[in-house]
């Protein structure tokens, strides 16, 4: 099995196919670890984990808290509002200081596409990017794999249509990393003015028939649509978008029947998708979040669980025992 | 230890634990990855042939749980813990296949404690090869190996090894 070398976890297209497939397996093994009464193992005592969130955000935060907190690290939450950042400190600044309180691990937040690698080049501990601007969004796009994976037992083959807000969707970028390495077919399906130019490079398919897409694909993910973008002018209204490329139960009457719906959340219902579908028996929403805290215990796991130490021992099963 | 000495040895673990447990009554058994979980598979198939009934089986991962995680080189592979039954007020016979230092058990029953809080914990081990830095000691051993601490252990089982059964005491390679 490949090992695990990195330090840092900045973006899905960094990852090889292996190390992909690695976070899914530890992830596996993880779940369990939720399902107990006593909801904690001692894998990461002693270690601290900071997260840093320029941005908002409830299921991201909630989740990484509770995935360090179930492997015995300490955390602690640093938001924009509630620091010196109101008061015009530098991002490098902040994240200077944090590292010089001694802390393994930040986990960053921000509307800054390249923040958190910023933060990763100039410090010592680990970063996980928690989403930075339209760039990235690493975690989500590995819990959306593990999802599919779990209910489909695969990834290889399968089709896959992103709908929505391409042209600003972090999470749009890390899935469609994630899921055309792991050999799913990903087409890309939203309005003109959202749809970022040339993406066809990326080994993807554009197309701007939401009922071809609905019909042919295993797994949609629905993005969210920002009811800023009406304002910038990228839309006409919300209610004509939510016309044209809103998913709802009539237009998954021609899917398939084991399709999945994925949303990352938090879901506009009655924009993107409606609430018979987001409640309905295609939804894997709720699953996707019970599966994030999984997937960011394998990420916490896996870079810090251990460090690497040259004149280490080499260990053998029967011999540690 | 040849196969047919392992099979004796399993075989005589298994009529141990029924003796002393008096029967398979609140009995679970409770492997450790990854050659203890096949021994325990083995142990509840004898005990199987000799009361007719097979003991609920457990499968535990004790990597999350080792106080060598900081310094281990690598990742060690977290794998998945299966305990499918409530421990409490169970005798649990916890099943590895060499004890050394001690320190997986120590593990082991760390990792236990946090399913419930079962009646009691016995050790059923394999090879006891001596060296404990820790005090534990097994309640059921297949066979003891005085080693010296340099030596490794090698306990090879069909099932996980693709190989005939046997145990190996070798020369560790020195390395550089």
């Amino acid at each position: 099995m490949t090992e695990w070398t990195r330090h840092d976890l900045l973006n899905i297209r960094d990852l090889s196919r292996e190390e992909i497939e690695l976070v899914l397996e530890t992830a596996k093994s993880f779940q369990e670890v939720s399902r107990r009464d006593v909801k904690k193992v001692p894998a990461l005592r002693g270690k601290t984990v900071v997260l840093l969130f320029f941005e908002p955000s409830t299921r991201t935060r909630i989740s990484f808290e509770l995935a360090a907190k179930r492997l015995s690290a300490d955390t602690l939450s640093v938001t924009a509002g509630g620091s010196s950042v109101s008061k015009g400190e530098s991002l490098l600044d902040t994240a200077k200081n944090i590292e010089a309180m001694n802390v393994d691990l930040i986990v960053v937040r921000h509307a800054a596409s390249g923040a958190p690698k910023i933060i990763a080049d100039a410090l010592g501990p680990s970063v996980i990017n928690a989403g930075d601007g339209c760039q990235a969004h690493p975690t989500q796009a590995l819990l959306d794999l593990f999802t599919v994976k779990e209910r489909l037992g695969r990834i290889e083959g399968l089709k896959v249509g992103i709908i929505g807000d391409i042209l600003h969707s972090r999470v749009a970028r890390s899935n469609l990393w994630g899921f055309t390495k792991l050999g799913a077919k990903v087409t890309l399906c939203g309005p003109p003015t959202l749809m970022p130019r040339d993406v066809e490079q990326l080994g993807v398919r554009v197309t701007y028939d939401l009922k071809e897409v609905v019909a042919q694909s295993d797994v949609l993910m629905v993005l969210r649509l920002q009811k800023e973008r009406q304002q910038d002018k990228y839309l006409p209204s919300i209610r004509e978008y939510a016309r044209l490329f809103g998913i709802n139960k009539e237009k998954l009457k021609s899917a398939k029947k084991e399709l999945l719906v994925l949303h990352p959340g938090p879901i506009n219902r009655g924009v993107e998708i409606s609430a018979d579908v987001a409640d309905g028996e295609h939804s894997v929403i709720l699953e996707q979040v019970t599966n994030g805290v999984a997937v960011r215990m394998a990420v916490l796991y896996l870079l810090l669980g251990t460090k690497s130490k040259a004149d280490g021992e080499e260990k053998d099963g029967s011999a540690v025992s | 230890m040849d196969k047919e000495a392992i099979r004796r040895a399993i075989m005589r673990i298994a009529h141990e634990i029924v003796e002393k447990n008096k029967g398979t009554e609140e009995l679970c058994l409770v492997g450790i990855r990854t050659r203890g979980v096949t021994l325990a598979q083995r142990i509840n198939a004898c005990i199987e042939s000799i009361e007719g009934g097979r003991a609920p089986l457990g499968i535990l991962d004790i990597t999350l749980y080792r106080d060598d995680l900081a310094d281990t080189r690598g990742k060690p592979v977290v794998h998945e813990t299966q305990i499918d039954f409530d421990i409490t007020g169970k005798k649990i016979v916890l099943i590895d296949d060499v004890l050394f230092t001690g320190r997986t058990i120590r593990a082991a029953l760390d990792a236990l404690v946090d399913f419930g809080r079962p009646a009691s914990i016995q050790l059923a081990v394999l090879i006891d090869r001596g060296h404990r830095e820790l005090p534990i000691r097994a309640d059921f051993v297949g066979k003891n190996i005085p080693t010296s601490p340099s030596q490794n252990v090698k306990v090879v089982l069909s099932e996980s090894d693709n190989a005939e059964d046997e145990v190996l005491v070798e020369n560790a390679e020195k390395k550089s």
